[in-house]
């Protein structure tokens, strides 16, 4: 065996953690393989299904976001797309920012509004509900929420 | 007869290509005890076809500027000192024959780049071997081989790690790296492809010792997968692709 001390073992670029640039990487080819899929499925029901894209207006996109299978399909692509946006932003900024301050400050505004959407978003996809204020407009809401 | 009479316009046509002709290489010069910023400066020399850079900076350094500091040893792309940016692409300079430039404009010699510049076109090379050494560069084999016998290899095994065992690590890839220039704690795809080669050895037992050096926030996770070092590898090794397997092999835990 070698007299050589274990590597890692103090000194050198930094102590044994937890390893996040392996597990960051590996979700960079899983979620584009995914969003791949999601977000060529969502074009193709938008634009080529049915009439193409004049069909797409408020109640086509409250049609869909009814659905469970659209609304865990954009959630999805909503928190797939949005991650995998900002680890590539976090790459650049590692890559790009030398300076420790502006790198955190560059983080953290990406992390908060990263959150900030994915939160927004994922609220909207699930409560979304095309006839509030029905009551108070009702010339200019859905003619099924009349009903 | 006809042999003698061909002869001669032969050899004509031999002195005709043999002429030389005026090549102007521009090098980036820095001295560091007068200078603040590097400048850079033209010289004038006469070519043949078949010489190489390193002919063109001999004849600057030997015939009109002797202060022009450069590193070679062997001259012949073995011992990897004279790695330099070569009109913007790294190369050796001992390599590089003149009749594969355009000539037609001038040469641009300048130092490699993201290692400290030390005079002319000579880099400490020290944060390049420092990150070579961190990967372990040698045989960790657990068992002493038998006694009066070699460790077996068969010629598949040897054949695994074969490209990266032609690394003669003259930086050229490491400091053609995007990533190196910006972060100098990145252990470059020198240090990589150092660590590949023992790695993939069937003799030896410590690649997941390696493994874990190198799966690390500075290691293979650094690389952006620009090629920038495969094309600038004066010996053709395929530097991205031995990354990539290494990143392969940090996934799967073992070589």
């Amino acid at each position: 065996m070698t007299a050589i001390p274990a590597p890692r073992s103090g000194g050198g670029r930094g102590g044994r953690r937890t390893n996040w640039e392996k597990w960051g990487w590996i979700y960079m080819r899983a979620s584009g393989v995914l969003l791949v899929v999601l977000i060529f499925g969502h074009l193709f029901v938008n634009l080529m299904v049915g009439e193409g894209i004049s069909q797409i207006n408020f109640g086509f996109v409250a049609g869909k976001l009814a659905n469970p299978f659209w609304q865990w399909w954009d959630v999805a692509m909503l928190w797939l797309a949005l991650i995998h946006g900002a680890n590539g932003m976090r790459t650049l900024v590692n890559d790009y920012v030398s300076r420790p301050k502006v790198r955190t400050a560059l983080k953290v505004a990406l992390v908060g509004s990263t959150a900030a959407l994915i939160a927004l978003g994922t609220l909207v996809v699930f409560t979304f509900d095309p006839c509030l204020g029905a009551d108070e407009f009702p010339d200019l809401v859905l003619s099924i929420c009349n009903a | 007869m006809s042999l003698t009479q061909e002869a001669p316009a032969a050899g004509n046509d031999v002195e005709e290509a043999l002429k030389p002709f005026t090549v102007t290489v521009i090098i980036r010069r820095f001295d560091p005890e007068t200078m603040e910023e590097p400048v850079w400066q033209d010289f004038d020399v006469q070519m043949f076809p078949t010489d190489r850079v390193l002919d063109a900076l001999h004849q600057i350094k030997w015939e009109q500027d002797g202060t022009l500091a450069f590193r070679r040893s062997c001259a012949h792309g073995i011992c990897g000192s004279d790695a330099m940016r070569i009109n913007g692409r790294n190369r050796l300079a001992c390599k590089t024959l003149i009749k594969d430039l355009d000539i037609s404009q001038p040469i641009y010699v300048e130092a490699i780049k993201g290692l400290p510049l030390e005079k002319d076109l000579i880099v400490d090379m020290e944060p390049f071997f420092e990150s070579f050494r961190e990967v372990q560069p040698f045989l960790m084999a657990s068992k002493p081989a038998e006694k009066g016998k070699e460790r077996v290899q068969s010629v598949a095994e040897r054949a695994r790690f074969d490209d990266t065992t032609k690394c003669i690590l003259c930086a050229a890839c490491t400091s053609s790296c995007p990533v190196f220039w910006t972060d100098g704690q990145y252990f470059g795809p020198a240090a990589i492809v150092n660590a590949h080669r023992f790695i993939f050895d069937s003799r030896d037992d410590q690649a997941e010792v390696r493994l874990d050096i190198l799966n690390d926030q500075e290691g293979v996770w650094r690389c952006r997968t620009t090629f920038n070092c495969t094309e600038a590898c004066p010996r053709g090794i395929q530097v991205t692709k031995a990354i990539a397997e290494v990143k392969q092999a940090v996934l799967r835990g073992r070589a």
